[in-house]
């Protein structure tokens, strides 16, 4: 097999590599023909939704498969001269960590706990070279200096538990490139950070990389991480290649129906929530049963008899460096640009009925706090917030971990209590209801939640579980069930299974059907799409959006994703350490944020495009998230904050330490909770 | 740390007080006739020995003062007198208790190295033929009763390689510790580990098959976890991944167990003692149930709650130094 | 390692179907209680039916398993044995899963006060080691099939406490239960449709090994003359007796004791497959 990339030799080439497992339900084809090379110094993305195989082929190129269950019925990694599928495990070693290296996902677990931070780096060194014990450690602290860890020297000495999440994929990153490797393989190195933290990461892995010409794959579900950091992008469906190319043609003329698909279905943080939009339908196939001719045909709107019989072959497309493995490739690339095929969406978010005729909001939040004890410690998570959320509109609640954003959509639903404070449900008290009047409430306003998982009794059928909100009301159930699994888009037969046998979007569908069984007037929506892959996000969002239409329901709905939001809300209310900094109505809070979090957060969001990526204005935040036990004194964010840091004159900053910033309009035309808001464009 | 070390020492208190407590009811509040069980059980009882009990224990006296007499005699280091033999509860204590230390440190050897190495073995060759045998031999071990492996080991060791004319050193003796000899306390000298062989692989048999389980499970759960495939990705060799990245982290859970399975490890002392005629606390014990001697009894179970208890602090403050996250409050606060 | 991994009834059966050796260990069992309960109909002889001129004789034609130094019959003595052993081992099971889930429900369902009292005496409990505070409480309070049963019940329901107690914990945290909370279901109907079927499975394996424990217990105590009395066929007792003609008439310790190995190792292979069928990560296609 010869290189794909026809750009002449390669740092590191994988051709015809195919993985599989052997598993008591059959051959899983993880890996199932994938080729592609990485050239010195570049940046190779590899883009792929759950199970697609992105990966497992890394392992395999590190050789950290467990053989068995893992197979290689075919296939050569070749690394300066040798094929390392065919290598012994002396040799292997040897490269691993040295000329290839890897950092992983999660970096709480991918440390030992039990050993210092310091001595994980320095074991790098010394499995790869003769030096001492005192010298490994100090070039360990330099290291650990390099990547951005204050105080290395003392640091060193700490337990990975005792650093925050950014911190430790930072020693992972140390770790990686200690010896200076040749190839870094990045397998979705920020997806368990928290959004600013991750921007703070990939331009740390874009510094070094530049320094040392370390060529980096980057694996990741994020198109929009791709798109700012890539050369050159791979997109992997159920375990094949489907396209190659240099990353500007893949967003701009995308020659495969999957990344057309991918690319128009996601939600973006630049385009207002209207227009072109188009979720891809069904589901990702299951590994041991993957569709026969091209993997994607039963999803595909372009797919004809051919898709159904004949594999595609990967085959240059507009040059020579664009490949991509569809039949239809020049019917894609034309609707890339014209674009026949997407449906155009009317906004999202509802309407807002409070102005009209001068209702009362559906829920009012007045001054609610939640504080408790974890740890022996004050946790002050909700801190003090107000909102209103009317009838049929959506109320984006956004913020990073630790903000409170989660607590306050359980104390809203009174199933946690709050400290102090009122919440209003159509006029009527929450906080003091009785147990009757609380379970009358019950059927007006429901929740949703983030774990598709954990959200359903396993020991229930969907059909139990539906009809539990009939049962508890002392409604007659008949038929009702059914009506309910037809509105969230499932079929009469998913009654009798149990929630095992369900994949996680049909299972976000249940949660949602459980939802609004009793016809609530209000959602409050836990994250319900982050545990999803890419396109049944898409799916399930749309749900959404159509019964919002159908039954007029309003949303209170929690998320960190940016790009989400801009999608499904009417209004926006960011929070930060238990407190709203900035609330504003949808388009307004995206194209002229006033606070300087605000502006963080949009700004450390990628979008999928890859020119519009490279050139925009980047707002950096320093540091970690402080925890709400050791907030900040006056503004919380001051510590974080890059106009504090940068603009502010001593006698303002002084402001910021000793006053908390009231969430109020400075001239901005809607509140923000900064001394010195200032309206800045960074999308 | 200190505050872990401290929190962890001050909960002893109330777990021996409320022991001991439970101790004192059954034996003086529950049967209906203290004076006739201290004495002996169904044996008559004259005056005299009445008289003479119930003032040693205050039976006469209200509940709450038996209590107070109770416990200041324990703190005075008085474990009560032996009713068939006369002598104190101190003595026999004294008699016995090097005997069973000397057998339990053994088992406690053989339980960790057996009981670990097979573990791991058969958690890294998982479904392998090694894997097999150790579960095949674990489970047969934990079922098999304590007395009737002691049993089995004496008939074919101690009397089928003597009927066989096996070599010397496949015949073992069977009953009894022999010459009692020891070096630095635990170290069997000359032929004295003869004595020691049978009923240390009996002791350790049961807790050596739990312990192997238990490193195998939190084994196969260690290999699966994320910084085991960071230590190969780094390119250290295999062994070094296994031994130093993941029984590290195994070993954890294991240890706890080794201390909370030494409650198991005594009452099967007790019957393995008894089996061998080994002259250990537990021998006493057995001795005490069959001629119905109830001081000895509650004496010695006092002592080995003690212990017991005492035991597991240590093992409790030692895996806080094998798991750093136990050291600063709960793990995860962050 | 306690994590609440709940599995439909007809799941978890088909799982457990399986594992073989679960399997013949259910097996087991079910011939077990079959000869218990059949005990008069399947021997020939009376347990208790003396005959000094038969003393000792192995095993025969006669005496399928040959006799005692009474010369009792050894095969209805190890059949009716069964008898003493399940019902020790079933009810001791009984009584302690009847402590430790009440026990383990109201110390995670109420947590605070109620909880720290709970673990607290669990503790206690927990600090005598098992058949040692068996033999203390027996020496005290007198022999007996009943004391016996009594006494293991009583002492083997902290580990179930706990387990419970852990799993009611996780179970109350799940975002299901904070559904049903959302619904308007009761904190009764909370509790019993919802916390409890799920909490409940990792104490069944517990329960499981405990029964096969009990009846280890139980014939260490007899073994040790702390349990089961004379007459009684019990399997313990039968090798303490047969111990001393260990040269002679190896077959008086092999019947009992393999009896009790049989059982015990069936009821250890059930609470296996339990386990395992429990576990997610075992074969779920």
């Amino acid at each position: 097999m010869s290189t794909v990339s026809g750009w002449g030799d390669a740092a590191l080439e994988v051709a015809d590599l195919r993985v599989h497992f052997d598993t008591p339900a059959g051959v899983v084809k993880a890996v199932d023909g994938v080729s592609w090379s990485l050239h010195a110094g570049e940046t190779l993305g590899i883009v792929g939704e759950s199970g697609s195989g992105k990966s497992v082929s890394a392992l395999a190129v590190m050789g950290l498969l467990p053989v068995p269950p893992a197979r290689f019925p075919s296939g050569h990694v070749l690394y300066d001269g040798r094929d390392l599928l065919a290598a012994g495990e002396k040799e292997l070693r040897h490269i691993r960590g040295n000329e290839i290296s890897m950092i992983f996902q999660d970096p709480l677990t991918s440390l030992n706990p039990v050993f210092r931070v310091g001595s994980q780096v320095a074991e790098a060194i010394r499995a790869h070279e003769k030096v001492g014990r005192a010298a490994a450690r100090r070039r360990a602290v330099d290291l650990l200096g390099e990547v951005g860890i204050p105080d290395a020297a003392r640091r060193a000495d700490d337990y990975p538990h005792e650093l925050s999440g950014g911190m430790r994929q930072r020693v992972m990153i140390a770790m990686a490139l200690a010896l200076d490797p040749r190839v870094l393989l990045a397998d979705e190195p920020t997806t368990a950070l928290d959004v600013t933290v991750r921007t703070q990461i990939m331009d740390l892995l874009s510094r070094l990389q530049g320094d040392r010409g370390t060529a980096v794959v980057l694996i990741t579900h994020d198109l929009g991480l791709v798109a700012g950091r890539a050369d050159r992008v791979l997109v992997m469906y159920a375990g094949r290649a489907v396209e190659v190319a240099p990353v500007e043609d893949l967003y701009h003329r995308p020659r495969h129906a999957y990344t057309l698909a991918l690319l128009s279905s996601l939600p973006r943080l630049d385009q207002p929530a209207e227009g072109r939009w188009r979720p891809i339908a069904g589901q990702p196939p299951r590994l041991v049963a993957v569709p026969p001719g091209c993997p994607f045909h039963p999803r595909c709107p372009f797919a004809t008899d051919i898709c159904r019989a004949e594999v595609p072959a990967l085959a240059a497309k507009d040059h020579r460096a664009h490949l991509a493995a569809c039949h239809h490739s020049d019917r894609v690339g034309e609707d890339a640009t014209s674009c026949e095929l997407a449906v155009d969406v009317p906004a999202m978010g509802g309407r807002s009925t409070a102005g009209s005729g001068g209702t009362p909001p559906l829920l009012e939040v007045d001054g609610l706090v939640k504080h408790y004890r974890a740890g022996g410690a004050d946790v002050r998570a909700v801190d003090g917030i107000s909102f209103t959320v009317d009838r049929g509109e959506t109320l984006a609640l956004v913020g990073e971990s630790g903000c409170g954003k989660t607590t306050t959509a359980r104390t809203v639903l009174r199933l946690v209590e709050p400290t102090t404070g009122a919440v209003r449900f159509d006029g009527e008290d929450v906080i003091g209801a009785s147990a009757a009047r609380l379970r009358a409430l019950r059927r007006e306003m429901q929740i949703v939640f983030q774990d598709p998982y954990a959200s359903l009794n396993p020991r229930m059928t969907v059909g139990t579980i539906l009809s539990e909100p009939f049962r508890v009301h002392g409604i007659d159930d008949a038929g009702e069930v059914a009506g309910l699994l037809d509105v969230v888009g499932l079929g009469a037969e998913h009654a009798g299974r149990y929630p095992h046998q369900l994949s996680g979007g049909e299972r976000q569908r249940v949660g949602i059907a459980r939802a609004i069984a009793l016809s609530p007037s209000l959602l409050v929506c836990d994250e319900p799409v982050s545990a999803l892959d890419v396109s049944i996000q898409a799916q399930v969002l749309g749900l959404l959006h159509d019964l919002q239409r159908e039954l007029g329901l309003a949303y209170l709905f929690i998320a960190h994703d940016l790009s989400v939001v801009r999608r499904i809300s009417r209004r926006v209310a960011v929070m930060y350490l238990g407190v709203i900094v900035e609330l504003a109505d949808r388009d307004v809070l995206f194209d002229r944020p006033a606070h300087p979090y605000t502006q963080a957060l949009i700004s450390a969001v990628p979008v999928p495009d890859p020119v519009r990526e490279r050139t925009r204005r980047r707002v950096v935040t320093s540091g970690d998230i402080p925890t709400t036990v050791d907030a900040p004194s006056g503004c919380r964010f001051r510590t974080r904050c890059q106009r504090f840091a940068g603009e502010l004159t001593d006698a303002e900053r002084q402001r910021c330490v000793e006053e908390a910033p009231a969430l109020v309009d400075r001239g901005q035309g809607h509140p923000a909770a900064c001394h010195y808001a200032d309206v800045s464009t960074v999308v | 740390m200190a505050g872990y070390v401290l929190r962890r020492t001050l909960l002893v208190v109330p777990v021996v007080w409320g022991a001991v407590s439970v101790l004192f009811v059954v034996f003086f509040l529950l049967p209906g006739d203290p004076v006739e069980l201290m004495s002996g059980g169904e044996r008559a009882v004259n005056a005299e020995t009445r008289a003479a009990i119930e003032s040693k224990y205050g039976l006469d006296r209200p509940w709450y003062e038996q209590y107070g007499r109770f416990w200041s005699q324990l703190a005075q280091g008085d474990l009560g007198v032996s009713i068939t033999q006369g002598r104190s509860v101190n003595a026999i204590l004294g008699e016995t208790a090097p005997a069973s230390v000397r057998l339990a440190f053994w088992a406690v050897v053989l339980e960790v190295l057996i009981g670990v190495t097979a573990g791991v073995l058969s958690a890294v060759r998982r479904r392998s033929f090694v894997d097999a045998l150790a579960t095949v031999s674990t489970t047969v071990a934990v079922a098999v009763p304590v007395f009737v492996l002691g049993y089995l080991l004496q008939y074919m060791l101690g009397v089928y390689t003597f009927r066989h004319d096996f070599p010397d050193w496949a015949r073992f003796p069977v009953q009894g510790i022999g010459p009692d000899s020891w070096a630095l306390f635990l170290f069997p000298r000359g032929s004295q580990w003869k004595y020691l062989v049978l009923p240390a692989v009996t002791l350790a048999s049961v807790s050596t098959a739990v312990v192997a389980r238990m490193t195998r499970a939190t084994m196969l759960e260690v290999l699966d976890a994320d910084y085991m495939r960071t230590a190969a990705a780094k390119g250290l060799p295999r062994r070094t991944v296994i031994l130093k990245h993941g029984l590290r982290n195994a070993l954890v859970p294991v240890v706890t167990l080794v201390g909370l399975d030494l409650g198991a490890l005594i009452g099967s002392a007790v019957l393995t003692e008894a089996v061998f005629g080994w002259p250990g606390m537990g021998l006493a014990i057995h001795g005490a149930i069959t001629s119905l001697d109830a001081p000895i009894v509650l004496g010695l179970s006092l002592v080995l709650v003690a212990a017991y208890v005492v035991v597991n602090l240590f093992v409790d403050l030692s895996y806080a130094l094998l798991d750093p996250r136990i050291r600063y409050g709960k793990a995860g606060a962050r | 390692m306690t994590a609440v991994r709940s599995v439909p009834r007809r799941e978890l059966w088909r799982r457990f179907r399986r594992n073989r050796l679960a399997t013949a260990g259910l097996m087991v069992i079910g011939l077990e209680v079959a000869a218990a309960i059949l005990a008069p109909l399947i021997t020939f002889d009376d347990p208790g039916h003396v005959d000094s001129g038969a003393s000792l004789s192995p095993p025969s034609g006669d005496h399928w398993f040959g006799t005692d130094l009474l010369g009792r019959d050894l095969y209805s003595r190890v059949v009716y044995g069964a008898r003493v052993s399940l019902q020790v081992g079933i009810v001791a099971a009984v009584i302690a899963l009847a402590i430790g889930l009440v026990a383990g429900a109201a110390a995670g369902w109420y947590g605070g006060f109620v909880d720290g009292l709970v673990m607290r005496v669990t503790d206690v409990f927990l600090a005598f080691p098992y058949i040692l505070a068996a033999i203390a409480v027996i020496t005290a309070v007198g022999r007996g099939r009943m004391a016996v049963i009594v006494v293991l019940g009583l002492l083997g329901w902290m580990p179930i406490a706990r387990l419970f107690r852990a799993s009611v914990l996780q179970a109350k945290a799940t975002e299901y239960v904070e559904a049903a909370r959302a619904l308007g279901v009761s904190d009764f109907g909370v509790v019993t449709r919802h916390i409890l079927p799920n909490a409940v499975q990792p104490v069944v394996v517990y329960a499981a090994i405990f029964v096969g424990t009990a009846v280890l217990s139980e014939a260490a105590l007899s073994f040790l003359g702390a349990g089961i009395t004379e007459p009684t066929a019990a399997w313990g007792l039968m090798v303490a007796q047969g111990k001393d003609y260990i040269f002679s008439s190896p077959h008086l310790l092999f019947f009992p004791g393999a009896a009790i190995f049989l059982t015990v190792l069936a009821f250890v292979l059930v609470g296996d497959g339990l386990r395992d069928a429990l576990d997610p990560r075992v074969g779920t296609p």
